[in-house]
């Protein structure tokens, strides 16, 4: 442990590469990839930004007569989106059986962190066509697209993050995640809770309030 | 005194190299093409962007040439309107995005590392990713003139125009997955280069020691991080209007045109400043190096740089004042963008401030400098006239626009991007370009650049409208649209004798003493490496005392607080030589990656089945990149440690800024001695 710690700080002060181990030779204090994914966060509000400003702009400008919000089955949703709020809790067990070094509670919340995560999908493709059967297409109305578009992006986010949970979970089973790389979950777990909180915006002001 | 003494930087035997897996085994080219598609060294990288940029300029500038043609009389019909609105569209989609952004990423990709004191960027590969998918997106967007035509909606694409009621072919669907391509490129490497400049400063190189250049283009990346997820969803956006019926845009079901144009701007404005920071990045450090003055008011340069960098967000409607947004917005939009003027001015009076009493040198890049900020300001008072409302409702889309905007990126941007071109040329290739070519060069570029983009303000006023495909004789537009076209083809002459420059001094460097490392005896880190530089750049990490510390090298003050010569340049660069620094292994998977790219930009155009392909591209890409052997220096000796951190040197007057970076690796090898 020591001597890794060693080696990886002078390989990271000296040279530039990828991944980061040690926060402390860079001159932040924290490493490349970590801070590389707040910086791709930070972009990332500004696009769901761009997209709930369009929705909310366009949902108060549908015609009359079109079907909108109160299609919402509201209970269904809470559901839903309770059991991703659930996910965030088990990616902050899988981090911490990271950094405690224990493998096999990593991936145990890992695969926890992503079944939540596709029940979570598997609720919005659901609801999806549900909406589709009752009329509501994606080309259907200016606030059928802007919803469409909104929770799609949301949903391929968390696709996206399922992605990585799995990956993590391989990595790891063929031992390729050891303590000195918990920082990678970690960062996997930045994105994770990143999804969560953006779907906790998108419930609010496009579900919950009127 | 020999400040950077050379110890040994051999590794110790014990790197093993990683095991061949077949494909993904990592390339080891170092010479021949092989070595620059896989690279993933910075520097040649900046080389790729720099000269996919120049052919870019090339083109832009051909379809400049057939606009002023087009115009060069009245009722002319050369081309026809259809091939006008396509012409001068992407005349400004090149320009803009396949030129300026990327001649300004060359710098940056190349300039940043070595002026912090770096070996490479933060994520090599990820860099060589960028240039790829840029170039891919490029070439994406231009084989649109050979698929039934290139976008026809001004480079801003406004709708309704840019729908596929009023735009069938396929050129505006080109124009949105064009910059959707580009657009990721410039974001993953704006991303890669804000970190490495936060984290991979060398030593002492706190934030307020760190060269203009640097602070600029990383302000410039900030920007980029913020500005192209907008512009990626109205891209998007329009995108599915255009090809899944969607109603984004669509008037009849009630959507709003004005957020097309708020997205747009959004991203735009700061996007202007994308263009422009760098630029007055590269000024900063030419003026300073041919004056032989430290650069005036460092401290309020950066601070107007990042107000200019804030203040850009709360802009973005001025572009909207004859749109309709209502009274309020417009007089908001119009006092807050006359802010801006502020620490913009702060800049322009800095840098003279830096010539005043200078000794000063007129070599080529100087003058570019200078030229770039006069012509700026000729700019930027045009532009200032466009923040007060009303006037503006008389500019706007005029030809006095026309002149402005170009005033502003030609004539700031483009002219200090040559200059730059001319004071890095022989760091990067070791050979200097001819000043007398390249004087000819300025003077015809200048003089042509005002003979085109002058009249323009008449023209404008007069009533000429932007984008205009022809006019009637003897409404008073023949005689400055005839001046204009002749300043065009002055100015493209002026161009191309950049060009003829290059082969000329190329063919001549062999007769020619070689240029040293230190050619403009200039101020900051780059110049203290070889030149070309090695690969590893720094051999070994130098330690930075002070803002300029190179200079200070080289430089004591006397009584009168005047320089005085206290080491040889000779004592004081590293001269390099055939060292075996560890670095990351080439790779080609950032290539293949990139190619998928456009496979389904072309699926999602034309049919959804070829996107299959180009995914399975893009994915085994990555499967590649994640396995490829990591090839990372992870064994690297005591030899590459670095020393404790130094206390503050002369000439820093301690800055704000950085602190967080104050734990520093302290070395136990103590292999380099401290300096001071
Ligand atoms: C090589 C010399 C150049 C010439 C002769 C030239 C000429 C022109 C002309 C005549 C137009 C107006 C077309 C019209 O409205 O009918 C135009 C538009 C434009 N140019 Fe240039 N230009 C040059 C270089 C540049 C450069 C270097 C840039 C930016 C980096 C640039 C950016 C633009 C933009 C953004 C437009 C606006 C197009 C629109 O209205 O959508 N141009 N150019
Ligand atoms: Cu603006």
């Amino acid at each position: 442990m020591a001597e890794t710690a060693t080696a990886t700080v002078s390989s990271q002060a000296a040279l530039g590469h990828e991944a980061g181990h040690d926060p402390h030779a860079t001159r932040t204090g924290i490493s490349n990839t970590k801070l590389a994914m707040w910086l791709f966060l930070a972009s990332d509000c500004l696009l769901f930004g761009a997209l709930i400003s369009t929705f909310l702009i366009y949902e108060g400008r549908l015609p009359a007569g079109e079907i909108g919000k109160e299609i919402f089955d509201i209970p269904f949703t809470s559901v839903s989106s309770f059991v991703l709020l659930m996910s965030s809790l088990t990616m902050v067990l899988a981090v911490a059986a990271a950094h405690r070094g224990d493998a096999r509670n990593t991936r145990l919340w890992l695969a926890a962190t992503a079944t939540l995560g596709s029940v979570f999908i598997g609720g919005q493709i659901y609801e999806f066509t549900v909406f589709y059967r009752e009329g509501l297409g994606f080309t259907t109305s200016i606030f059928s697209s802007a919803f469409y578009t909104l929770t799609g992006f949301h949903g391929a986010h968390v696709t996206g993050g399922i992605v990585m949970l799995v990956s993590l979970i391989v990595l790891s089973l063929r031992g390729k995640l050891p303590m000195e790389k918990a920082e990678t979950v970690e960062i996997v777990g930045l994105y994770w809770h990143f999804v969560d909180v953006v779907w906790i915006v998108i419930f609010a002001v496009v579900y919950l309030v009127p | 005194m020999a400040v950077t003494e050379r110890t040994t930087l051999e590794l110790p035997a014990a790197i093993a190299e990683p095991e061949p897996l077949g494909v993904f085994a990592r390339p080891r080219a170092k010479r021949g093409w092989r070595a620059w598609v896989t690279t993933v060294d910075h520097k040649k990288i900046g080389i790729m962007y720099g000269a996919a940029s120049l052919f870019f300029f090339l083109i832009g500038g051909i379809e400049a040439l057939i606009i002023r043609s087009q115009l060069a009389v009245p009722n002319n019909d050369l081309i026809s309107a259809d091939a006008y609105n396509q012409l001068f569209t992407m005349h400004a989609v090149t320009m803009v995005f396949l030129f300026v952004m990327p001649l300004a990423a060359a710098f940056a990709n190349y300039l940043i590392p070595l002026q912090i004191g770096a070996r490479d960027v933060a994520f090599p590969r990820l860099n060589a990713l960028s240039f790829w998918i840029f170039l891919a997106g490029g070439i994406f967007l231009n084989t649109s003139w050979f698929l039934g035509g290139g976008a026809d909606c001004g480079w801003f694409c406004y709708v309704p125009n840019s729908t596929v009621t009023f735009s069938p072919s396929h050129g505006v669907d080109f124009f949105a997955i064009g910059l959707l391509i580009t657009g990721t490129a410039s974001l993953v490497s704006a991303i890669n280069l804000a970190v490495t400049v936060l984290n991979m400063r060398a030593p002492g190189m706190t934030l307020m020691r760190m060269p203009v250049f640097t602070w600029m283009a990383f302000i410039t990346q900030m920007l980029l991080v913020f500005a192209m997820p907008v512009i990626t969803v109205a891209l998007i956006l329009l995108f599915f209007d255009r090809r899944f019926g969607t109603n984004f845009f669509d008037v009849s079901e009630g959507a709003d045109p004005l957020l097309w144009q708020h997205l747009f701007w959004i991203f735009g404005h700061p996007e202007v400043y994308i263009i422009i920071l760098p630029a007055f990045g590269v000024i900063s450090e030419i003026i300073p190096t041919f004056s032989r003055k430290p650069l005036f008011g460092y401290n309020f340069m950066v601070f107007a740089g990042a107000a200019i960098g804030f203040m850009g967000w709360g802009v973005w409607a001025h572009h909207m004042f004859a749109s309709g947004m209502g009274p309020l917005s417009v007089a908001a939009f119009s006092v807050s963008t006359m802010f801006i003027a502020v620490p913009t001015g702060i800049k322009i009076f800095n840098w003279l401030a830096t010539l005043w009493g200078g000794r000063i040198r007129f070599t080529v890049p100087m003058m570019y400098a200078v030229a770039a900020v006069a012509m700026f300001t000729i700019g930027g008072l045009s532009g200032v006239s466009h923040s007060i409302a009303p006037a503006d409702t008389q500019q706007t889309d005029t030809y006095y626009i026309v002149a402005h905007f170009h005033y502003v990126i030609f004539g700031g941007a483009v002219l200090s991007l040559f200059g730059a071109l001319y004071f890095w040329w022989p760091k990067a290739f070791g050979y200097r370009l001819s000043e007398k070519l390249g004087k000819w060069n300025f003077w015809l570029t200048l003089i042509g650049f005002n003979l085109t983009f002058g009249p323009m303000h008449v023209l404008g006023l007069q009533g000429m409208s932007r984008r205009t495909w022809t006019y009637d004789r003897g409404i008073g537009f023949d005689g400055w649209n005839l001046v204009a076209t002749v300043g065009a083809f002055v100015l493209a002459l002026g161009v191309l004798l950049f060009l003829v420059n290059v082969a000329v001094s190329t063919a001549r460097r062999k007769s020619q003493p070689p240029v040293g490392h230190d050619p403009w005896d200039a101020r900051s880190l780059e110049w203290m490496v070889a030149s070309p530089p090695p690969e590893y750049n720094f051999d070994p990490i130098p330690h930075v005392r002070a803002r300029d510390d190179f200079w200070y090298r080289k430089y004591g003050e006397d009584e009168f607080g005047r320089a005085v010569r206290i080491a040889a340049t000779d004592d004081v660069v590293q001269p390099g030589g055939d060292r075996h620094v560890h670095l990351p292994a080439p790779s080609y998977w950032p290539l293949v990656i990139a190619l998928g790219m456009p496979i389904i930009g072309y699926g999602l155009i034309f049919n959804l089945w070829l996107v299959v392909p180009g995914l399975l591209l893009v994915v085994a890409g990555m499967y590649g990149w994640s396995i490829e052997p990591p090839d990372e220096p992870e064994h690297t000796g005591p030899a590459h440690q670095e020393a404790a951190d130094q206390p503050d040197g002369p000439g820093d007057s301690g800055g704000a800024g950085d602190e967080s970076g104050a734990a520093e690796v302290s070395s136990a090898s103590g292999e380099e001695a401290p300096v001071g």
